[in-house]
């Protein structure tokens, strides 16, 4: 090995003068120097900003959510500093109101619209996996013009409203139910599963399905989970289709209401959010407002960190070169 | 039913041989039988298949009232056709030129104040050592991806608002209020990119990290035992490794020049106002579902639509040109 001499010259030069600052780190392979100081601190503080940037905001939201409606106007905004705390906000969303029903929109659509969607989609990949099956090629087409010409919004909406889906809750989940993309995704994972495998279990008499449901399904965990991640996500997060379906704000999901209320500072008629206003003689109170927008992320923050794990180079790049 | 037609697209491998490189169709196989074989593949493709037939190709051919004066009462059936004259309103008219501006505008801003920052932030992160900081990092700044718009939106209001963190901290020590980026046409481009960068430019690090750890760490090896220093390896090899990955985004990014930001614009379109906030896609949906102006709405929306497909088959082309395998390969 060539990288064998300098390590050890460079071993026989440090040892007399040992000094606790040279402790190198384990990880760092044999054959590179030690970073200088200065770029050293560089590195460290433009990561720190970029993930105090992230967190940062976040942290101050939810801290506010937590305080008293009173800290606020002390401080004048966003608290940055714990101060006084409460999670009166929270009961005041959870308990019913317009909040609370927006909630359980959004989560009725998620689930729903998750299940729908990667069902269908690992079903299309599985049938598309196999080159040279009948139709392939006109199918896979079929699939991909959709990732390359978008019909446009306004024939979309009109088809939408023919069908009579204007305040259904089918309007925010069928449209978008198919994403070519995340089919590919899958398609790309099972076209790598190993060949003898699946030809051991046909051999053995099972049929597609089995095979599907058997041996694919449970090697492919992990993809599907990815998948499904991204399609909660979308379903979760719409909010422009609610804008063009929903008319009825009682059917509304969070996304809206998170609009309406927070960002353009409506104050939604009938809702438990409004006696609190009356009472301190805010027109809206920060700490709720900042709840309903941790409320939004909450969902988001739960399932993270089980599916980021699965972010591996293989799933999101065989996605983009699929 | 013979053993070969079990065994889809291979021949048999003889033991120790290694398998062949590419699967074989099997085209011998007469279509009757295929499609007898495929009968479970084709009821699997199914559900994708109507789902995409009904909200993806009815609505591409909805688009004839384009061609059409559609009135929601007449129906595509019965609206009476005139001709090109929907795309000669769209394309004299003043306000959809300003949205095509703005569209490219933004576009290009963000091409050169969003895009290498996710490269240089893999190159940054790729040169952190220790495995558990750089998990660590990598899971924080990933997350903004899957915030909504509107939450994004709501947090840039809550920090560079007019009644938001910075207006309030200036205040408080006296240094003067009225700071309020949210409804400043003069640096709204400024602001957006802001927001994508925070909310995306993280997650666009994964693909490039990805790339670099296709790297063999016996190329980074030997350079530095020829004497290469940092800048230097990371110039003629982590840079020449990520190069694929940035022509394949920068392709898709340009088929995508027409598309910004919808969700992000039309939730600051109030703020800011229409004048430099008016994108192509806010344009055709105030036109149409806002306006009524059905037809001309689908017009604007179908030349968008022809353009940007024509931008990918071009920018793909001149992949091909440059050697790079692109979006697809050649068939």
């Amino acid at each position: 090995m060539s990288g064998q001499t300098p390590e050890i010259s460079a071993e026989a030069v440090v040892l007399p003068q040992p000094r606790r600052r040279q402790r190198r780190s384990k990880h760092r392979p044999a054959w590179e120097g030690r970073p200088s100081i200065g770029g050293q601190a560089l590195k460290v503080i433009v990561l720190a900003a970029v993930v105090l940037a992230v967190v940062f905001p976040l942290y101050t939201v939810i801290l506010t959510s937590l305080s008293t409606q009173a800290e606020t106007i002390r401080v004048g905004g966003l608290v940055t500093v714990p101060g006084e705390l409460t999670i009166n906000a929270y009961t005041q969303i959870l308990g019913g109101g317009i909040v609370a029903r927006a909630a359980l929109v959004s989560t009725f659509i998620t689930v729903v619209g998750t299940v729908l969607s990667t069902t269908v989609s690992v079903m299309g990949a599985y049938g598309l996996s196999r080159p040279g099956s009948f139709a392939h090629r006109p199918i896979l087409f079929v699939f991909l013009i959709t990732m390359f010409f978008g019909a446009g919004l306004i024939p979309t909406y009109l088809l939408v409203s023919s069908l009579g889906l204007i305040n259904s809750y089918w309007a925010l989940i069928l449209p978008g139910a198919v994403s070519a993309f995340n089919v590919l995704i899958l398609r790309n994972f099972f076209m790598g599963i190993d060949v003898s495998i699946l030809d051991a279990a046909r051999i053995d008499g099972a049929g597609d399905w089995r095979i599907l449901g058997r041996i694919v399904l449970p090697m492919s965990r992990a993809v599907i989970a990815v998948v499904a991640l991204f399609y909660g996500v979308g379903y979760w997060n719409a909010f422009f289709n609610a804008i063009l379906y929903i008319n009825d704000n009682a059917k509304w999901p969070l996304q809206l209401v998170l609009r309406s209320y927070v960002l353009q500072g409506v104050t939604l008629p009938g809702s438990g959010v409004g006696q609190v206003d009356v009472a301190t003689g805010a027109v809206t109170g920060l700490p709720i407002k900042m709840a309903v927008m941790v409320l939004a992320i909450v969902p988001i923050l739960l399932v993270y960190p089980f599916v980021q794990r699965h972010f591996t180079k293989g799933v999101i790049f065989g996605a983009i070169k699929g | 039913m013979s053993l070969s037609e079990l065994v889809r697209r291979r021949p048999p491998v003889t033991p120790g041989e290694a398998a062949p490189p590419a699967p074989v169709p099997t085209r011998k196989i007469g279509w009757r039988v295929r499609l007898k074989r495929d009968r479970s593949l084709l009821i699997m493709v199914t559900p994708a298949i109507l789902l995409l037939g009904v909200f993806a190709y009815v609505p591409m051919l909805g688009n004839v009232i384009a061609w059409q004066n559609y009135s929601p009462y007449t129906g595509f059936l019965h609206s009476p056709y005139v001709g090109w004259a929907n795309f000669e309103r769209v394309f004299t008219n003043p306000l959809f030129v300003n949205a095509v501006e703005n569209t490219l505008i933004i576009t290009a801003f963000q091409l050169v104040f969003f895009f290498p920052i996710p490269i240089l932030l893999a190159l940054l992160l790729n040169s952190v050592i220790t495995p558990s900081v750089r998990t660590t990092i990598q899971s924080i700044v990933y997350l903004p991806h899957f915030f909504s718009w509107v939450l994004v939106v709501t947090v840039f209001q809550q920090i560079f608002g007019g009644a938001g963190l910075i207006n309030q901290t200036l205040s408080n020590h006296g240094l003067g209020s009225g700071f309020d980026m949210m409804t400043n046409p003069d640096t709204f481009l400024v602001l957006i990119t802001m927001q994508s960068v925070w909310k995306d430019a993280g997650w666009g690090i994964i693909i490039f990290l990805a790339a670099l750890s296709t790297v063999s760490p016996e190329l980074y090896e030997a350079s530095a035992v020829d004497g290469a220093g940092r800048w230097r390896r990371m110039w003629h090899i982590s840079l020449p490794a990520l190069r694929p990955v940035i022509i394949l985004l920068l392709i898709l990014r340009l088929g995508d020049a027409l598309t910004v930001g919808f969700e992000q614009l039309i939730l600051q379109r109030n703020a800011v106002g229409a004048g430099v906030s008016e994108v192509i896609d806010t344009y055709v949906y105030f036109q149409g579902v806002v306006y009524g102006d059905w037809s001309f709405a689908a017009a604007a929306g179908l030349v968008k639509g022809v353009v940007s497909l024509a931008l990918v088959l071009g920018a793909n082309k001149l992949a091909h040109v440059f050697g790079e395998s692109g979006v697809y390969k050649r068939a």
